[in-house]
């Protein structure tokens, strides 16, 4: 009997994996944006509404338990979508992501990844992308941030969406924003309504300027 | 199923080393999980006894060590234990979250090796 000291992070492999990935991903001039929030927050009505307003051309990534209907979607309004099932996992990882990018043969622009529709454990590990985008709204309740804490420590943006439907909602903004601003000080935060419009062009000026602040 | 890719990481990770060292097989596994880390003990070792069937691991058990939660008060600059629903220290001032708390590692394996 003997013991061997290991000392190594379970996290390890995943991660050098994504930070290759993102390389390649930079090299390509691809910007890779991954996209958390609760199932039916509205990430894919989201992305809908902010891919034609991008300044470069935008393919998605979409990550669910089971079906295709929001690649479905996508491509009917002529978006480059690839689904990704994970039959039951909760959150995509690394490997799955390079499969998927090598299939939708990706030229220069964004890639976004809708992760799983989870709080947890999409916000423990990187895939490869630059950056987070961390949906949520108010129909959710404004004390996500005191119970899903990593999701927006995590996250460099924040979108609130649904603002349409807050006055039929007791969502407390400001007990919201206190948590957001307790974990995260830096993160950009937008009031959005993926059904009428609201907020989504100051989301896609925000992107265009993350992604190539150059320009 | 949250539990299952981080469960078939310990596994590969404590097997990795023990092939490394020509172990027979491994007994213990030791984990450090922190509070924050959002693993349950209690689900890694029920993932744990199914799908190590028929590695070095199986068998073995899993000792997890945890780790209480802290945060960094903005004000006074203490360390301290958070409460649910809440980032406040004790003094008033705003906590920042640390890694105190999130760590999630394999820290150690004990093996059986074969006779010489």
């Amino acid at each position: 009997m003997s013991q061997i000291d290991i000392q190594e992070s379970i996290y390890k492999r995943n991660d050098e994996l994504a930070a290759e990935l993102n390389q390649e991903f930079t090299c390509r001039g691809i910007y890779c944006v991954n996209v958390l929030g609760a199932p039916g927050v509205g990430k894919t009505s989201t992305l809908i509404r902010l891919l034609p307003l991008l300044n470069a051309l935008a393919a998605v990534i979409e990550g669910d338990i089971e079906s295709d209907i929001d690649t479905e979607k996508l491509k009917k309004l002529g978006i480059q979508a690839y689904q990704v099932n994970t039959h039951g996992a909760c959150h995509l990882e690394t490997p799955v992501i390079q499969q998927a990018a090598d299939a939708l043969g990706l030229k220069a622009g964004f890639l976004f990844i809708e992760n799983i529709g989870n709080l947890v454990c999409p916000a423990e590990f990187v895939i490869g992308e630059h950056m987070k985008l961390l949906i949520t709204s108010v129909t959710e309740g404004s004390d996500k941030p005191y119970k899903y804490p990593l999701a927006f420590e995590k996250a460099d943006a924040i979108l609130i969406n649904k603002v349409d439907l807050a006055p039929y909602v007791d969502f407390d903004e400001a007990y919201y924003l206190k948590g957001v601003r307790a974990l995260n000080p830096n993160a950009q935060v937008f009031r959005i309504s993926a059904r009428n419009d609201e907020g989504i062009r100051e989301v896609a000026t925000w992107l265009n300027h993350r992604a190539r602040p150059e320009a | 199923m949250h539990e299952l890719p981080i469960t078939q990481r310990i596994i590969q990770i404590a097997s990795d080393a023990a092939r490394e060292r020509g172990a027979k097989r491994v007994t213990k596994i030791y984990v450090v999980a922190g509070d924050g880390s959002g693993y349950m003990p209690d689900s890694i070792q029920l993932y744990f006894d199914l799908i190590s069937a028929g590695t070095l691991c199986e068998g073995a058990a899993v000792e997890f060590e945890a780790v209480k939660s802290m945060l960094k008060c903005e004000q006074c600059g203490r360390l301290f234990e958070r409460k649910p629903f809440d980032f406040t220290c004790p003094c008033g001032g705003q906590g920042r979250p640390t890694d105190i708390g999130r760590e999630f590692y394999v820290k150690s394996i004990e093996v059986e090796n074969e006779p010489d």
